[in-house]
């Protein structure tokens, strides 16, 4: 018993000795504020700053305060203000508030408003079928409806609506970019949640001429030019037979939205004026950015890259 | 006219869906499942009947409440595990033993891995080697087949050991081969199944028969039974040949035991086993190496199941190792 | 001609249907509107020459193609051009066009249009080449490959075999045996001539041999010609795929990610070598084909000669398709086929056939789980594992896809036609492919 007892103890201070020099021998130094930083980061290790996980970003926020003094273009879309707060105090910067940023759906084809004139039979993912043919609708530009941006979504803010056959985003979305990429057309943009929560943009990414446009869908914008002119911001533009408005030029005014011919202007979260409420209202978390001179925030970095083409993500 | 079907190609497909190649294994399998009727009576069919049902109900109960996805029963993959096991026991197996191996086999080996196609071991043959480790006694008590009509049985006793146990503990106790030959069934005996065993392996012709079935619907290929069956010829062929009094020559290996299910519809098994022609002979060539050690040098008389299970433990290896010949890529010499 | 022969690896049997087999090629009524888009072929599309109102003949240029992989287009008919406009191509995709109204049917006059054989071949190896250019001739077999770039053999490659495509091993398609029948001794002159502008000694002409009649036929008007052999064929899919063709004729493998020219070969259409004939001897260029209308629902199932341009709904009318029991419309064969999305597109240089598939017979089998079977494996005639790139393409594991050479799917479909569990494999091949393309696309230009 007694030699049991003694040498069981012996193997157990050996044991703990060698781990002891052996944690020494193979000590990493590195700099213990990139542990604090992580600590601070919601460990979601989403991408969504665009960096491989929370603890890189870490690194490279360190990197940069010490590099440039600041920590301009670097953001945490889910941490939001809190987070970029804490990591500046950490770091002994300033934190600077910008403009928070929401997914947003720029298709409104749904079955009503774009009826189907095929059948679709296939895997069932839009890098596939966006590939194959224009569409149920016969839009080669909008929705497929097959859900690879739901599937990309890791904070279940993003689900298709079985009525209409088009995704729809909720209060979860953090802006992380992920659905963007997912999204083999560019359908989803990132644009500011707007005063309110509320925003105005056009729902349709159609390049084709009005006439074949308005063929497939009832709601396709039509590059007619109505609401460049209504706007009194030049916050519109018309490129390829299709209006775009410019979410940081966009003052809410809400000109342009009556006067577009085939209501393809969706102005969300506003007071009913007339019959146009879409997607219901979202986000909770504000994006920030740190920096020591205090230039106003630039939030387009964040917008989604174009033509990036076919980027699958998982598929059920 | 209603909407056009627009899908990517090919337009047209081949006749053998998922539930043909199943029902066609369980069309392989009547012949053999009327010949253990005919030798085993009413016990056989008590068995069978009972396998079957289970798995089935398992295999639904499980679907429905558990995982509240869609119901694939009808696919026929568990009707053909429920007769694979039923194969692989003696028909004086316990009811009750018999659910529980029918569970083992299609809840923990088949679903708990995620159902049809997930499964890395054979689901009959786990649920066989379950029932041998937890109910050894019953699982190694044989009925002597009496013949329903014609034919005489080869004892007057009510139970007996298999061919293969006979042979191992008379070669333990130190007689020869020829001392105990006539204690055995004869060749005529083994083919037609008038010996002592499970369900399944008595007739190595009923068995054939089901094999050249599956062959013509190209439901298997060659690949696997002929690599074992090879590798059990040879090996035993060697040691036969080294000293006939003490191993037993390779058609005798062939017709007892469960080796001639084994090779044809356990080994066979599409999920567990490699999906290229390379990979498949090596899997068959290995599960007729390792059947022959058990045979020969292991604790059990009969080494066919351990042997596939462990072959399919190294599919997945064997998958990744083995790579079909690419056309048009010349390894470098 | 010597014992049956085919390729070595997979291969499927699909049941052969070739209903409209007894059909004589018939000439289709002259449209009254031609959709001719700028684009038929693989590579860049063709700049337009003409506008809006200008009159047209038949055969002369209309698009002209500028870059280095294109084919010049020719108007199919004679009248006004229309409009020039993004017409719905057979994916549903809006495709630029000149939509010309028709007006009677007045040809070129430099078209030499008689019937009579020309079997003496005047032009020089390089002029050749060049007509071909000119005349706007693509690989008939489906691929529409420019015909002079390929003919173009690059420095250092030297050619040994004309190798001829007469297998037509999809199921239902039927234009290159009635070509092959019909029209012999033109095919015989039309590969003397690629022979000549490709510059070999010798040339194999495959034939499946569920086509005896043209086995025989073509075996007589070659029988003059020691250098050209006619080759049957074991019936086998896809043994019209060129690497295949060259592994059942010569034994040859054509190394992965090269062209036939490594192994010292070229391969051509039947179709290909009958317009080049046209083409060099008549002075006419590729405006139009032979399409097979076929399927269950057809009551008539024909071989038309077609302008180029025709819409598709003219030829089901005129085959007596019941549209009401359709469910399922292809261009193409049904292995590697276009499902279309609408009948009002237009006939061009790749369509080889319009099938026709029942209701019934339109939805894929019922989706189950992979088994692991392994038959995929076994049927890939290039040896690669559809069932592992589909799931690596899946899952976007793009660098697993491309060292298990996903590249060289040649996308004939063996793989999905055979799979028990209907698992949609070429479709998540072909994404894979794509994005793969693109990466190593990337790749080079950084």
């Amino acid at each position: 018993m007694i030699f049991a007892v003694v040498s069981l103890s012996a193997i157990g201070l050996i044991s703990a000795v060698v781990l002891y020099l052996i944690a020494q021998k193979f000590k990493v130094v590195e700099d213990p504020r990139i542990g604090t930083v992580e600590e601070s980061l919601p460990a979601a290790n989403c991408g969504g700053c665009g960096f491989a996980g929370c603890r890189n970003f870490a690194e490279a926020l360190v990197k940069k305060a010490d590099d440039e003094k600041s920590l301009e273009g670097l953001n945490c879309p889910v941490g939001g203000a809190e987070v970029m707060k804490k990591v500046a105090a950490v770091l002994e910067l300033e934190a600077v508030e910008t403009e928070p940023m929401i997914a947003v759906v720029r298709c409104q084809g749904s079955y009503n408003n774009a009826p189907s004139k095929v059948r679709y039979e296939g895997a069932a993912t839009c890098a596939f079928a966006h590939n194959l043919y224009a569409g149920t609708s016969g839009c080669a530009y909008g929705c497929l409806g097959l859900g690879d941006c739901v599937a990309a979504c890791i904070f279940d803010a993003i689900h298709m609506d079985p009525e209409t056959g088009l995704p729809v985003v909720n209060d979860k979305c953090t802006a992380c970019g992920a659905c963007v990429k997912a999204c083999p057309r560019n359908i989803i943009e990132l644009r500011f949640k707007g005063k309110k929560d509320r925003r105005i943009y056009v729902g349709c990414v159609n390049k084709e001429k009005g006439g074949p446009a308005r063929k497939n869908c009832t709601v396709a914008c039509i590059g007619c030019g109505k609401c460049v002119e209504a706007c009194a911001y030049e916050a519109i533009t018309l490129v390829d037979n299709l209006a775009y408005i410019d979410f940081v030029k966009c003052r809410l005014c809400r000109k342009c939205a009556p006067v577009c011919p085939t209501d393809a202007i969706l102005e969300i979260n506003f007071p009913l004026k007339k019959d146009k409420e879409a997607e219901p209202a979202g986000g909770k978390k504000a994006t920030v950015e740190t920096s020591t001179d205090s230039s106003p925030a630039d939030a387009d970095k964040k917008a989604p890259a174009e033509g990036d083409g076919l980027i699958i993500s998982e598929n059920k | 006219m209603s909407l056009l079907t627009v899908s990517g190609s090919p337009h047209i497909h081949s006749d053998q869906p998922v539930p043909k190649i199943m029902y066609g294994v369980v069309i392989a399998m009547i012949p053999a499942m009327l010949v253990s009727f005919y030798f085993f009576g009413l016990g056989a069919a008590k068995v069978m009947l009972t396998s079957i049902l289970a798995c089935l109900f398992f295999e639904w109960v499980i679907q429905k409440y558990l995982l509240r996805g869609p119901l694939t029963i009808n696919d026929g993959s568990a009707l053909v595990t429920g007769v694979l096991l039923a194969f692989n026991v003696p028909s004086s197996l316990p009811v009750w033993m018999t659910i529980t191996g029918a569970f083992v086999a299609i809840a923990v080996a088949k679903m708990s891995f995620g159902g049809l196609g997930q499964n890395p071991f054979n689901p009959a043959l786990v649920g066989r080697v379950f029932l041998l480790m937890s109910f050894p006694v019953q699982m190694t008590t044989w009925p002597i087949p009496k013949p329903l009509f014609g034919g005489t049985a080869v004892t007057d006793a009510i139970s007996g050991p298999t061919t293969l146990g006979i042979v191992k503990e008379g070669l333990d106790a130190g007689k020869t081969v020829s001392e105990l030959l006539p204690q055995l069934p004869t060749y005529a005996g083994e083919l037609l199944g008038n010996q002592g065993g499970s369900l399944g392996e008595v007739s190595a012709i009923a068995l054939l028969i089901g094999a050249a079935w599956m062959f013509w619907k190209k439901i298997i290929t060659w690949h696997i039974p002929v690599s074992y069956i090879l590798a059990v010829v040879i090996f035993s062929g060697i040691f036969w040949l080294i000293n006939p009094e003490q191993y037993l020559d390779p058609v005798f290996h062939l017709i007892t035991g469960g080796m001639m299910l084994g090779v044809f519809y356990m080994a066979t098994d599409m999920v567990s086993s490699p999906i290229n022609t390379k990979g498949m002979l090596i899997f068959g060539a290995g599960c007729g190496i390792l059947t022959m050690i058990i045979r020969l040098w292991g604790g059990y008389p009969e080494g066919v199941s351990f042997a596939i299970l462990i072959m399919n433990a190294f599919t997945p290896l064997i998958n990744r190792s083995f790579k079909p010949r690419r056309f048009g890529v010349v390894k470098p010499s | 001609m010597c014992a049956l022969k085919t390729f070595r690896n997979g291969g499927v049997h699909p049941p052969e249907n070739k209903l409209s087999v007894t059909s004589a090629i018939e000439v289709f009524p002259v449209p009254r509107q031609a959709v001719i888009p700028v684009n038929q072929n693989l590579g860049a599309p063709a700049t337009p020459l003409v506008n809006k109102g200008e009159a047209v003949k038949v055969g002369q240029l209309i698009a002209k193609g500028e870059s280095f992989i294109s084919s010049n287009v020719h108007s199919s008919v004679s009248g006004k051009v229309l409009k020039i406009d993004e017409m719905i191509d057979q994916t549903g995709f809006r495709k630029k066009a000149i939509v010309i109204s028709v007006d009677g049917d007045e040809w070129d006059p430099s078209i030499d249009r008689s019937p009579m054989l020309k079997k003496e071949i005047t032009l020089s190896k390089e002029d050749i080449v060049k007509k071909i250019h000119e005349m706007g001739i693509v690989g008939l077999g489906g691929a529409t490959f420019p015909s002079h770039v390929k003919l173009m053999v690059p420095e250092g490659k030297k050619p040994e075999y004309l190798i001829i495509n007469g297998v037509e091993c999809e199921p239902y398609l039927t234009a290159d045996h009635r070509l092959m029948l019909e029209k012999t001794a033109e095919i015989i002159v039309g590969v003397r001539i690629l022979m000549k502008g490709l510059g070999v000694e010798k040339a194999i002409i495959g034939i499946e041999n569920n086509k005896p009649d043209a086995i025989r036929k073509m075996a007589e008007a070659a029988s003059e010609y020691p250098q050209i052999l006619v080759q049957g064929l074991k019936v086998k899919y896809p043994q019209g795929g060129e690497k295949q063709l060259i592994n059942a004729l010569l034994g040859r493998e054509v190394p992965s990610g090269k062209l036939p020219i490594e192994v010292g070969c070229l391969v051509n259409n039947v179709g290909t070598a009958f317009a080049v004939y046209e083409a060099v001897q008549k002075n006419k260029p590729l405006i139009e084909r032979i399409v097979t209308v076929t399927g269950k629902t057809i009551a008539r199932p024909s071989n038309y000669l077609v302008r180029i341009g025709t819409p598709v709904q003219e030829l089901l009318l005129s085959a007596q398709a019941d549209l009401d029991r359709t469910g399922k419309v292809v261009s193409g064969g049904p292995m590697m086929g276009k499902a279309l999305n609408s009948l009002e597109v237009p006939v061009v240089k790749g369509t080889s056939g319009v099938l026709l598939f029942a209701e019934e017979h339109s939805s894929r089998i019922q989706l189950r789980a992979c088994i692991r079977c392994g038959r995929c494996v076994g049927v890939c005639p290039m040896g690669l594992e559809p069932v592992l790139l589909a799931q690596y393409s899946a899952r976007s594991m793009w660098d697993n896809a491309e060292s298990n050479l996903i590249m060289d799917c040649m996308e004939c479909g063996s793989c999905h036609y055979t799979c028990p569990s209907g698992r949609p494999l070429l479709d998540y091949i072909r994404m894979g492919k794509n994005k793969v393309g693109q990466n190593i696309r990337n790749r080079g230009k950084k």
